[in-house]
């Protein structure tokens, strides 16, 4: 086991590096570090001069090599002339809000699509499996934003009862800035709802789905009529024999589909105004400042990378045949 | 004289969306404390489903449309699934065809061992794993011990068949039904399996219902043999004498032209042509097409299972 997860882990750090090669040539390519910290009226000869100051100049590995040395040890990801702040900083200012955007989504797909998945795949024909089913299919054809408004025009302008945008009252979690959280206030809280139920529609459908197809076809095998065979109950049945080899395969796409989902808070987090890396995002592309996108991308790799390392880690833990070829 | 079990006139059917198949259709046999019985016939024949239905336990679309099933004093037939359950594995064991799918993947042997007793058994973990060890050590597992603690994948098909047996054995049963219990694995293993299945059959006065394409097997192992063909028991009788003086042309032909050559591990003999499929059944006997003594009566009228010789049930209009 000890092995295996070495193993995962290296194979993260093997990811990051690739990644980080592939923006770093972008940033080469595109970007303009001495614009960034001095902007457009100097003469090309002192440039020239800034530019090797700055090691501008030097070979492209050798570069690379700083590039990646700056970033790990310092934290060093450049800095943003929009905000007149080092890259890391606004992004940590930033993060907080996506990720527990992420979090409270996650947990809402996380208990609808469970019991839903299972129950639809047990009875697949009483009605509340057909009405999941037609609700789900609405679900994954319906844009986001459009589930946005609706939700908004529900909840906030007709009835009055959630807020429609900001991340509401927030306190600092660990008490030295870093960590502003909304999970601690119930005005925090309030607001955390709408953003999340509207996020998680893009996947609790595509969940339910998962849950239910897999569910069914791990009903069809022998080992489960085995466990007939032997006489066990069906609550033990379902829920002991079929539910953890239903939920395997299911670990690990939601690995991938909540890493994923660092990604895709942009829309949700416009509509909502919520103040996040995706919202970030949007004022980096409207400034055109290169250098806080470059690091908004590496930063979202790593959580990527990050998350899918633990699910595999986790999914190790549970499935006995990985354990066994790790440790070989 | 009531036996330990009783199937008379069943009748299996599959609902299928052209309409209801019939997969068994009246069977009709008995077994006896500890007595073996060989269940044979080609692939398709009915066996499993036959197996199944004594467990009512056919797969999905397929349910028992008619007939009785005996067991201790009970008609099992109409059981509810609550009660049911405490047949299954319990009185009543089965074998499946294929170890390498039949144990959960995810789970440790003594998990799928422990849960076993404790479903039909009011015991501490720590007596049923003392039981499960003993019968562990009772289908010669080396180092019983370690296996508890063993996931499926980490053991061989025959040892995982053994495994599968100590399972079967755990609430000493009245009845196995084991379905092709070697077919899956290797040559080598197949009869070190069917001398255990015997031994522990002999040793622990249980009955044993053995379907298979084995004749040689058969006839080492089991008292009688009842011989499917498509759906229905064509022939049924003490193995020594349907071994030796079949009746029917079907089961003759599936012995051979010299009776007493019969081996081991040699399968049943090809006939010319094939066993029709449920859903074209010729009219008359089944068998008809095939037979060399076929006559005009043969494709009119379905022959009925009745005493012909030697204290042979055969269902054939020439004999
Ligand atoms: N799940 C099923 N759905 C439809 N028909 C089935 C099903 N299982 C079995 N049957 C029918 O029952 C017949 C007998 O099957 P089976 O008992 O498995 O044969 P075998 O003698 O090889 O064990 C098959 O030929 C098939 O037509
Ligand atoms: S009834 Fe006729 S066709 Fe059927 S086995 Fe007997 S002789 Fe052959
Ligand atoms: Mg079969």
């Amino acid at each position: 086991m000890f092995a295996f997860i070495i193993r995962r882990i290296l194979q993260a750090v093997v990811v990051m590096l690739v990644i980080s090669l592939v923006v770093f040539a972008i940033q080469k390519e595109f970007g303009d570090p001495v614009r960034d910290l001095v902007g457009e009226r100097v003469t090309p000869e002192e440039r020239q001069q800034i530019a090797d100051k700055m090691g501008l100049n030097d070979p492209f590995f050798f570069q690379y090599a700083r590039f990646v040395k700056n970033a790990v040890t310092k934290g060093d990801l450049g800095r943003s002339f929009l905000y007149n702040k080092p890259n890391l900083e606004v992004i940590i200012n930033h993060a907080p809000a996506t990720i527990e955007l992420v979090l409270g989504t996650a947990l809402i797909i996380m208990v609808l699509s469970l019991p839903l998945g299972v129950y639809c795949a047990l009875k697949p024909r009483s009605w509340l499996s057909r009405f999941t089913m037609s609700f789900s299919t609405l679900g994954v054809s319906m844009p986001v934003f459009l589930t946005a408004i609706l939700l908004i025009y529900l909840f906030a302008v007709h009835w009055r009862i959630l807020p429609s945008y900001g991340r509401g009252e927030t306190v600092d979690l660990f008490g030295n800035g870093i960590w502003m959280t909304g999970l601690l206030t119930i005005d925090g809280l309030k607001h955390l709802i709408l953003p999340c139920i509207s996020l998680s529609t893009l996947m609790l459908p595509l969940f339910i789905r998962l849950i239910r197809s897999e569910m069914m076809e791990v009903l069809e095998t022998e080992y489960i009529k085995y466990a007939w065979a032997k006489g066990l109950s069906p609550r033990r049945v379902w829920l002991v024999h079929a539910f953890k080899n239903t939920l395997l395969p299911v670990i690990t796409v939601f690995g991938v589909q909540i890493g994923i989902m660092f990604a895709f808070t942009l829309l949700t987090e416009l509509v909502f105004q919520w103040p996040g890396m995706g919202f970030m995002f949007l004022e980096a592309v409207n400034r055109a400042d290169l250098s806080l996108l470059i690091a908004y991308l590496v930063v979202v790799a790593a959580l990527f990378v990050v998350v899918n390392t633990v699910v595999d880690i986790l999914y190790g833990f549970i499935n006995p045949t990985v354990r066994i070829a790790g440790t070989k | 004289m009531s036996h330990l079990l009783e199937v008379r006139d069943l009748e299996v059917k599959f609902a299928l969306r052209s309409g209801d198949i019939t997969a068994i259709d009246g069977a009709s046999f008995t077994l006896d404390p500890g007595e073996r019985m060989g269940l044979v016939g080609e692939s398709g024949a009915g066996k499993s489903v036959t197996g199944f239905a004594i467990i009512n336990l056919i797969s999905k679309p397929g349910f028992i449309s008619r007939g009785s099933i005996h067991f201790e004093g009970n008609e099992i037939s109409a059981y509810s699934p609550a009660r049911m359950r405490r047949i299954r594995g319990n009185r009543i064991s089965m074998i499946f065809q294929d170890p390498m799918m039949t144990l959960n993947p995810v789970y440790t042997i003594g998990f799928q061992m422990i849960e076993t007793l404790q479903a039909h058994r009011n015991i501490s973990k720590a007596q049923a794993r003392a039981i499960a060890l003993d019968k562990l050590q009772k289908v010669y597992i080396p180092s019983p011990e370690k296996r508890l603690s063993q996931y499926p994948h980490e053991l061989s098909g025959g040892m995982r068949q053994r495994i599968i047996i100590a399972i079967s054995l755990l609430a000493d049963p009245a009845i196995i039904i084991a379905d092709e219990p070697t077919t899956a694995l290797d040559v080598t293993i197949q009869a070190e399996i069917m001398d255990l299945l015997q031994e522990l059959c002999e040793n622990e006065k249980m009955g044993l219902i053995l379907i298979t394409h084995d004749l040689g097997v058969v006839s080492q192992v089991t008292e009688k043999i009842a011989v499917m063909y498509a759906g229905k028991i064509i022939e049924y009788g003490p193995t020594e004498t349907v071994v030796h003086h079949p009746v029917h042309p079907y089961t003759i032909g599936l012995i051979g032209s010299i009776p007493g050559t019969i081996e081991p591990g040699k399968d049943l003999k090809q006939i010319p042509g094939m066993m029709p499929t449920l859903t074209n059944i010729p009219p008359g006997c089944a068998f008809n097409p095939r037979c060399e003594l076929a006559a005009e009566i043969c494709t009119q009228k379905t022959p009925v299972l009745e005493e012909k010789q030697n204290g042979i049930m055969a269902a054939c209009h020439m004999k």
